[in-house]
């Protein structure tokens, strides 16, 4: 007696179970073309407001190099991360390199740091953060354009100990009622570009044997 | 099982019974995306469509599920519609889907959805299964709803700021901005904001109820409490 309802039972559980996975299988078939084209141009349109089309003719997306693993504490990358090449017509123009700052308010700030070749910066953007809505978000480029004041700085401009809050002798604007923030977006940006001082030989090198398949895909691309 | 009609339902869901503001279920999503309109919508319309699809099947298969199985079955239901509601999300509103993270795959604990698929679902013919679901999650719809534009109008000083999100680039220019560019009140938008301004609608509904009961009241003729009578026996001295 028991044995039979509990097997009609499980009979029903599994149908229902294979019923739903069918159904959820589907669903992920459908989905899985707009989903990967949805996080491309996501992807995509962060690094697009760094390097815009003007200044590029590659696919950013595509033309990658991985981040040694030495670097990785430095840039804050707990499973390291690809840095994005600019080029145009072959010539690399910038690299834009993943960093995340783990001196956040309140968890880390993720942001992609664009430098050009010449080690100016090309822009900075916050692409993940949970800081104080109103006060330390306006990291944000969508709530003040502060993110945007870093735009042609580089280490010798200011020097290292000027890469800081006012409130610290830096020469950097702090936000009112926010230092934490702010102060720590700015010591990543730092950090960042120590990083490629170190290593943008590395990156140039790297890229000039394979120029012309890379160039290929370019065309292709555009 | 006694018959339920149409007006009840209706009623039941929106008002007398609304999962938000009388059930008190599923506050936590509630609360946590309700910074703005455009995030309230985008929840409520995902919490709507499981809704209504949970109810739909579970009244179809009422018959055929014994007690034993029938809640992981239910389970099993909500998990499918949440799931593949986040995917479709994700692939049609990608940035709407990024901001409400982790609370599109909590649909799926969101007592009020399998409350109502065992209350009521479970009981009744398909089409007021559909109907249930249908005013159900429209009442919670709409709680997020007060909740988000009270809550952006009042922390952010806007009204529907990014709708693009949701209704593509053209809804972009929604936005009202009715007490100027500089207007921010932060307590809004914060946590506390959210319980604040929760507790307001729960009394402000309170009130109304109140206000009904009371016209009700008046409404109907009050018995004259035992009829007077003069009393003409007896000695008066």
């Amino acid at each position: 007696m028991i044995f039979k309802s509990m097997g009609k039972n499980s009979l029903l559980l599994a149908v229902f179970a294979l019923l739903t996975a069918l159904i959820l299988a589907s669903t992920d078939r459908v989905t899985e073309g707009p989903i990967a084209e949805a996080e491309r141009i996501a992807a995509q349109k962060a690094l697009l407001e760094i390097v815009p089309l003007e200044r590029h003719n590659n696919d950013l997306l595509v033309d990658t190099q991985a981040i040694p693993e030495k670097y990785w504490p430095l840039l804050g990358l707990d499973d390291g991360g690809k840095i994005h090449i600019a080029r145009y017509n072959n010539q690399p123009v910038a690299a834009i390199i993943p960093s995340i700052s783990s001196e956040g308010y309140s968890g880390d700030i993720a942001m992609i740091v664009g430098i050009n070749f010449d080690g100016t910066i090309a822009g900075v953007r916050v692409i993940e953060h949970r800081e104080t809505p109103g006060l330390g978000d306006k990291v944000d480029l969508r709530k003040s354009d502060w993110i945007l004041s870093f735009n042609g700085k580089s280490l010798a401009n200011p020097q290292l100990d000027g890469w800081n809050v006012k409130k610290d002798q830096g020469v950097f604007d702090q936000f009112t009622g926010a230092t934490i923030t702010p102060r720590a977006v700015i010591h990543q940006i730092a950090r960042t570009l120590q990083y490629f001082s170190d290593d943008n030989e590395r990156l140039l090198i790297s890229i000039q044997p394979d120029n012309s398949v890379i160039a290929n895909d370019g065309q292709d691309l555009q | 099982m006694s018959e339920v009609t149409f007006s009840e339902v209706t009623k039941n869901g929106l008002w007398t019974n609304n999962p938000a503001l009388v059930q008190l279920l599923g506050l936590c999503p509630l609360l946590a995306v309700t910074g703005t309109v455009v995030n309230a919508l985008g929840l409520g319309l995902a919490t709507l469509m499981v809704l209504l699809g949970s109810n739909i099947i579970v009244s179809l298969i009422r018959r055929h599920v014994s007690d034993a199985v029938r809640l992981p079955v239910f389970v099993i239901i909500i998990a499918t519609f949440v799931t593949c509601a986040e995917l479709l999300m994700k692939a049609f509103t990608y940035e709407l889907y990024q901001i409400l993270g982790i609370f599109i795959p909590l649909i799926v604990t969101n007592c009020a959805i399998l409350g109502r698929a065992e209350a009521f679902a479970s009981k009744n013919s398909v089409g007021m299964a559909a109907l249930d679901g249908l005013m159900m999650g429209l009442g919670f719809m709409i709680a997020l709803l007060l909740l988000g534009a009270i809550r952006e109008l009042l922390g952010q000083g806007t009204l529907f700021v990014d709708m693009n999100l949701l209704f593509g680039t053209g809804a972009s220019d929604w936005v009202l901005k009715p007490f100027g560019d500089n207007y921010s009140f932060l307590v809004a938008i914060l946590p506390p904001g959210a319980f604040l301004v929760m507790g307001m609608l729960m009394a402000i509904k309170n009130v109304i109820d109140e206000q009904l009961k009371r016209r009700e009241k008046a409404k109907t003729p009050v018995p004259v409490k035992g009829a007077k009578r003069i009393r003409t026996t007896g000695h008066i001295s």
